[in-house]
């Protein structure tokens, strides 16, 4: 007995595929509240409206309002203290149709049994993560992101894992399991482990990062198409965005997954039943469980299903990146604490420059970095009045203007310091440079640990050996090609190379820009650090070090 | 000196006040490693809505200050932000002006031991001259004016910051010679949470220097002056402990103040280390615990008296930061009050072993507090043991600060006796080993 062996129930959810596989303009709002109603759950609606900094150019949109539909499946005999989330984006056109579908058929499913001890929230978001996270901000009484949205009529209790379908057709050949959520958070691994186990008990073909699992791991081709694996997950944690509905909720420490369905050209299809087995198996466990997911790593990262590196194996490695950048500081503290061997005759060295003149290139630097934090958006109306470009644009080129003025810096703060360019004065700046890189990596690392390596491996081999004594121009085109703009070009180029789509250097930068404004969307509408952190912290921190290159 | 004093003034007024009326304001007034229990401005405004409504303040165990403090901010409610500006301002301001009272003093002293030849004749270079301590006052201010624990502490509006206030103006009056006054300040100071009961020692051995009484138990003009301190400042704490019983027409503030300093009934996290201790131990044991705890804070007066009864104001130093690292609520602000004292002895940095070390702990750690926090209620992805395990380090980075102050402290009066170069009795060159 499970899932749709009653055909007429196979018969309804068929009839639901062929409605809903035409394509609708926004949300069927009185739709969805009445075919929920019918199916025995409370359903309730939000509205919500967000105005977005600038136009987002990707999904074309600037001032975006929505509603959600969700639907609260209430446990028979249990108090209601908990809850589970099954949720479906909505996008326009023929993205994700099918996904509510299923949502519907499985809703219909459920309420015909007597085993759930926790509600189940059946959710319909409208603009995906923007729906989501209005959504859950009204759940959880916050509002972190200046979002205009209606409270919430009904609530279910503390919500203890959820979980995102986006299935695009009727048939798939694989499923994809979609982890990493916004600022590099993971779910718990037994989350991922679980849906592993349901796939290869059903039979169904599941992959990671869009890649297949390969069982010659221990050959040089399993072990590149493993490594190639890890790199992907590395560089998607590291770019801190959400790659599916569910990176918001693991903000409010409840464990969530997205499953992706896949259409390629195999000729074993499985259907939406099978799915829908696989998914009612999982909630059947997650209904199960005594106490949150946390029994097993929350930091890890995975070259394939089947095998996970530990933060206790990939931690080190970052450690000792640090410890380069201690050892180069106590090295310099000990030179400039050892007394000046020139002072034999009497004539005795000026007094150490005092922090005054170290604080000159730290206070320039920083004001450089809130510069670049806030003026891109705050200036985009005079940028648009005075060029023929787009909101966007602006914003985008803006930001990437101050931060190659921020590289004509050197030259105008030795002016402002009047010639105070002694030898103890770089040292003491780069004593200082090197501890605030190692304390802001080791923060970085331990929230989000791929971005604080990524960083890690660009930055502190050149900061460590950066002296105003090296040959000027060699040196600052190496720092220039390592700065964290160009890491994250780096990026893209070997993002794209690894999922197999290769791009061409004008299409790189383009993509390049488009990141740089989903970064900066990203922070505004859902809080995530990794525009502030870059613009406000690392950049300055980068532009200390390019005073030292300078200093004469 | 005065410019650079007002330009000080000015740059501190204005960080202050942008922050105050950021948003960062709420968020830093949250934060447990900047507030506690004790002197959250939260539980201010709680006692004083109590307190209109005409019931106890200290009913429903929210409200922890002492009933002088309410009716303080009973007046000043609307202007509490300027309450703590001002409050910033006279440690500074004190601090400052303490410092050419205590110069004048130990050049006089320096000049008798030379003349004496008391100090050997290769210590010059230790010797402080009136050049190298211009600055002092100055640097003194902008370490505790500029320091980010004190602006934070400030922003917070958290009470702390007026006891450091009343601890500054007890040590100013204490350096002046009025010892009435400082009686008066100290008992205050002990009045607001009793852990300045222990700066009566340095505060006795400093007047009972300045009146060349030497500290001998035999003499009776060492029990004479000692009685009539002690009296003056158990006078004064009686009156005060009075006055608030009159104001408040009850003895609650008493368990609710005192009661709550000593047994530490309140587990959340903050910077200090008996809350993971308390959570983790049974009741049975929590009595012996909390004894233990507390007579650490204490236990230290008396070896440090005795070593340092030549040196009341390094004494003061110490015991102050003893507090701030040991007592049951510590705070960003408390760390500050040391710190601010660390430019006098600057002299001292050729001698100190550690200031790398601490330096980078305490940097690190402050920049780790945050985090960790974010990672264990928020993620959830940490636990108590992480941010408990930053707790430690942040205290042993304290710890070894003070220790290191203190060894070089003694090392340098051993040099100034002893001469600088060493040498052993074959000639050969001796180190020095702190026992």
């Amino acid at each position: 007995m499970g899932l749709l062996s009653d055909p007429n129930r196979r018969k309804a959810l068929t009839g639901l595929l062929t409605r809903l596989n035409t394509p609708i303009c926004g949300m069927p709002v009185e739709w969805l509240v009445k075919a929920m109603q019918s199916r025995g759950l409370e359903v309730f609606t939000q509205s919500f409206s967000r105005k977005l900094p600038f136009p987002d150019e990707n999904k074309e949109r600037y001032m975006v309002r929505g509603t959600n539909v969700y639907g609260i499946l209430r446990a028979p005999r249990a108090p209601r203290t908990e809850a589970l989330v099954i949720t479906a984006p909505c996008s326009p056109g023929n993205t994700n149709n099918q996904a509510v579908a299923l949502l519907l058929a499985l809703a219909q499913y459920f309420r015909n049994q007597i085993y759930w001890a926790k509600d189940i929230i059946f959710l319909v978001n409208e603009h995906d993560l923007i729906g989501t996270q209005a959504w859950l901000e009204g759940y959880h009484h916050t509002n972190i992101t200046g979002m205009e949205y209606s409270p919430l009529q009904g609530r279910a209790g503390s919500i203890q894992a959820a979980l995102s379908l986006e299935l695009s057709s009727d048939v798939i050949t694989s499923l994809d399991l979609v982890l990493e959520g916004l600022n590099g958070q993971l779910p718990n691994l037994d989350l991922a482990n679980l849906f592993y186990a349901f796939c290869q008990k059903l039979g169904v073909l599941c992959t990671i990062q869009g890649k297949l699992q390969r069982n010659d791991w221990d050959t040089a081709e399993g072990y590149t198409h493993a490594a190639q694996t890890m790199m992907l997950m590395v560089l998607k944690q590291a770019c801190g965005r959400s790659w599916g509905d569910h990176g918001l909720f693991l903000r409010y420490h409840i464990e969530a997954a997205s499953v992706r369905g896949i259409n390629s050209f195999r000729h074993y299809k499985t259907d939406a039943t099978t799915i829908g087995r696989l998914l009612e198996g999982m909630v059947r466990k997650l209904n199960n469980l005594l106490e949150r997911l946390h029994q097993s790593y929350f930091f890890y990262l995975l070259p394939s299903l089947s095998r996970f590196v530990s933060i206790g194996y990939y931690m080190p490695a970052f450690g000792l990146l640090a410890v380069i950048l201690l050892l180069r500081a106590l090295d310099l503290w000990v030179h400039l604490g050892a007394p000046a061997l020139a002072a034999v005759d009497g004539v005795t060295e000026p007094s150490s420059p005092g922090v005054l003149t170290v604080l000159t290139p730290v206070v320039i630097s920083h004001l450089t970095g809130v510069a670049l934090y806030l003026l891109p958006v705050h200036l985009q109306e005079m940028a648009v009045e005075h060029f023929p470009v787009s909101e966007t644009e602006a914003v985008v080129l803006t930001a990437i203007a101050i931060y190659t003025a921020g590289l004509a810096l050197p030259h105008n703060t030795q002016r402002l310091l009047s010639g105070e360019g002694t030898e103890q004065g770089w040292k003491v700046l780069k004593l200082t440079a090197l501890l605030y890189l190692a304390v802001l990596l080791g923060c970085t690392a331990l929230i989000n640990f791929s971005l604080g390596f990524i960083l890690a491996v660009t930055l502190v081999p050149i900061t460590a050996s950066i002296t105003p004594h090296m040959p000027k121009a060699l040196y600052a085109v190496v720092m220039v090609l390592l700065s964290p703009a160009f890491t994250i070009l780096y990026c893209v180029f070997i993002y794209q190379e690894l999922i197999e789509a290769p791009v061409s250097v004008s299409e790189g930068w383009m993509l390049f820009l488009s990141v740089i404004s989903q970064g900066i969307l990203d922070h505004a509408l859902y809080g995530s650090l990794v525009y502030p952190l870059l613009a406000l912290f690392i950049y300055p921190c980068w532009l200390m070090f390019w005073n030292i290159l300078f200093w004469n | 000196m005065a410019a650079p004093l007002t330009l000080l003034l000015i740059v501190a007024v204005t960080i202050r006040a942008v922050l105050f009326r950021s948003s960062l304001a709420e968020l830093i007034s949250a934060r447990v490693e900047v507030v506690s229990p004790l002197n959250a401005w939260k539980r201010v405004v709680e006692g004083l809505a109590l307190l209109d409504l005409g019931v106890s303040p200290y009913s429903g165990d929210v409200f922890h200050e002492t009933p002088l403090m309410i009716y303080l901010f009973h007046f000043t409610v609307d202007y509490a932000e300027i309450v703590f500006i001002v409050s910033a301002y006279f440690v500074d301001c004190l601090s400052c002006f303490l410092k050419p009272l205590d110069r004048a003093k130990m050049f006089r002293k320096q000049k008798y031991a030379l003349e004496s030849d008391r100090y050997s004749a290769d210590c010059l270079e230790l010797l402080r001259s009136p050049k190298e301590m211009f600055y002092i006052p100055l640097k003194v201010a902008m370490f505790y004016l500029l320091n980010p624990f004190t602006i934070l502490s400030c922003v917070a509006k958290s009470t702390c910051g007026l006891n450091n206030a009343i601890i500054a103006l007890f040590i100013f009056c204490t350096l002046k010679g009025s010892a009435l006054l400082s009686g008066i300040l100290l008992a205050l100071a002990t009045y607001q949470s009793i852990y300045p009961l222990t700066l009566f020692a340095p505060a006795l051995l400093f007047f009972l220097q300045r009146l060349y009484i030497p500290v001998n138990l035999r003499r009776s003009s060492f029990w004479f002056f000692t009685l009539q301190y002690a009296f003056m400042y158990v006078g004064s704490l009686v009156v005060i402990t009075g006055l608030s019983f009159f104001l408040l027409g009850s003895w609650d503030f008493i368990p609710s103040v005192y009661g709550f300093i000593f047994s530490v009934p309140d587990l959340t996290p903050n910077i200090g280390l008996f809350w993971y201790f308390f959570a983790e131990m049974f009741e049975h044991f929590r009595l012996f615990f909390s004894c233990v705890f507390q007579i650490n804070v204490f236990f230290y007066t008396i070896p440090l008296s005795i070593k340092l009864k030549e040196h009341p104001v390094f004494l003061i130093f110490m015991q102050i930061a003893i507090i701030s690292i040991f007592k049951s609520y510590p705070t960003v602000g408390d760390v500050a009050l040391y710190m601010a004292f660390l430019p006098a002895w600057s002299h001292l940095y050729r001698f100190l072993r550690n200031i790398f070390l601490v330096s980078c702990v305490l940097l690190a750690c402050s920049a780790l507090f945050p985090v960790l926090w974010h990672l264990w209620i928020y993620a959830g992805s940490a636990n108590s043991n992480f941010y408990y395990a930053i707790t430690l380090l942040f205290n042993f980075g304290q710890i070894l600060l003070v220790a290191d102050y203190f060894y070089a402290y003694l090392r340098r009066e051993h040099h100034l006796t002893h001469g600088l170069y060493l040498k052993k009795k074959d000639g050969t060159e001796a180190t020095l080993v702190l026992k």
